[in-house]
């Protein structure tokens, strides 16, 4: 084991994590070819917890057989290790924050809130569907008229929220929540990154996302 | 606002640079039309602003300040998989260590005596980071003694006014001796807040806080 120095990529993921999503779209924009290892997080692997010793979380990219650890690191990982091929981060210092802030607002805001939306009922999911829709209202102001966060090409943040359009359904559902009627640009944009290769590939089929909560509903007993 | 540990680390990367740059001091409980302008989003400081153009978020305004004055001092790591790790350490500190610090400030006794071991067990590992390093960053001080270096002169403050004792020779003696190079550092030195001024802000919100809880 010691000095086993895997060459390649490999990804430990999970195979309905947006996490986990959003490096197998950067990937395959990056065109690089990687072994997938599905993780059972009800039981780690010894990899897994090798791999990620600090969260013991996916989803983790191990290049060379050196782990790299948090989605939004990965990718930005991905972009500057394989600089050659096209950039998913621009290259303008003011765009690449803008598009860092964009991408962290994400990571801090929307998991968790559609977390509660799925998981809470009365006062505390009235509270989650508020802030969820304010949520996607200041993300559909960032896109603006653009066709991507980024403008013209598709990048970072799309990158970075696009796995997330695979729960708009779940929203719904669960937290009557309708992405259409509250925020019609972000929905066109969710639609138009849908038509990509590296989104259709990787995101998870919406109904799939929906029978995989409903599941866990029944075994949190949330009715 | 001259008490944030988050706006301290703007100055400590605009002065590595050398860069010049105007302060200016907000009132949290009474927000600045700028403020709210330049963020509408969150509303928080810091704000860099560079010729009118506005970035929010100590960490990426870190990242905005290496990449735009490039040829200055480097904060980042050249190589693409130490940046990685800078930036998971990073995040590390400001999701788990931010967190854990905090109930230190607002607890007393048993309560604190168990916030304050599990604050300890977050600093061991982030600790792991500075094994065999003079700093984070290696020789020189860099992205992540950035991100981490208010721990330095706030964490002893923390530990005077709430009475806790939590980097210790015995629990953490990298981290420790850290603190002592990184405060050590010209530069870092010149931006720090007043300590006095800093203890009696924080020594008034502990018993607001301790109080009320």
């Amino acid at each position: 084991m010691a000095g086993e120095k895997r060459k390649g990529l490999q990804l430990l993921d999970f195979w309905v994590s947006p996490f986990g999503q959003r490096c197998r779209i950067a990937l395959d924009e990056k065109a690089l070819p990687y072994e997938y290892l599905e993780q059972d997080l009800g039981n780690k692997s010894e990899l897994l917890i090798r791999s990620n010793p600090v969260h013991k979380k996916i989803p983790v990219l191990v290049h060379d057989g050196r782990p790299v650890c948090e989605s939004l690191i990965i990718v930005q990982y991905i972009d500057e290790a394989f600089s050659s091929s096209s950039s998913l981060l621009p290259s303008d210092p003011y765009a690449r924050a803008q598009a860092r802030f964009w991408a962290d607002y994400i990571d801090k805001k929307v998991y968790d809130c559609g977390t509660r939306l799925w998981k809470t009922k009365g006062e505390p999911q009235q509270q989650a569907r508020k802030e969820m829709v304010e949520i996607l209202k200041t993300l559909e102001g960032a896109l603006g008229d653009k066709p991507y966060f980024g403008g013209d090409e598709f990048g970072f943040v799309d990158v970075a929220f696009v796995p997330f359009t695979a729960w708009f359904l779940t929203y719904e559902r669960f937290g009557e929540i309708s992405v259409e009627k509250e925020c019609p640009k972000l929905a066109a944009w969710a639609k138009r990154c849908g038509e990509r290769e590296s989104v259709k590939k990787n995101l998870s089929p919406p109904e799939k996302v929906y029978e995989f909560i409903a599941t866990l509903k029944k075994k949190f007993g949330i009715e | 606002m001259w008490a944030s540990p988050m706006a301290i680390r703007v100055e400590w990367a605009l002065r590595l640079k050398g860069v010049e740059y105007e302060y200016v001091d907000e009132d949290l409980g009474n927000k600045s039309e700028a403020l709210l302008r330049y963020n509408p989003v969150t509303k928080k400081i810091p704000v860099l602003v560079d010729d009118g153009k506005p970035i929010a978020e100590s960490t990426i305004i870190v990242e905005y300040i290496d990449e735009t004055w490039k040829d200055g001092y480097p904060l980042m790591p050249a190589d693409p998989y130490e940046r990685a790790q800078a930036r998971f350490w990073a995040r590390f500190a400001e999701d788990k260590c931010n967190a854990a610090l905090y109930p230190i400030f607002v607890t007393t006794g048993e309560a604190q005596r168990k916030v304050v071991h599990e604050a300890q067990q977050c600093l061991k590992t982030l600790e792991t980071a500075l094994k065999g390093k003079k700093f984070f960053g290696g020789d020189n001080v860099g992205y992540l003694d950035i991100i981490v270096g208010w721990f330095a002169h706030w964490l002893p403050l923390i530990e005077e006014v709430s009475g806790a004792s939590v980097v210790t020779d015995e629990e953490l003696p990298l981290m420790k001796a850290w603190f002592d190079r990184f405060l050590a550092v010209d530069v870092i030195k010149a931006a720090l807040p007043d300590r006095d001024r800093l203890l009696a802000l924080n020594k008034a919100r502990r018993e607001q806080l301790v109080s009320s809880a």
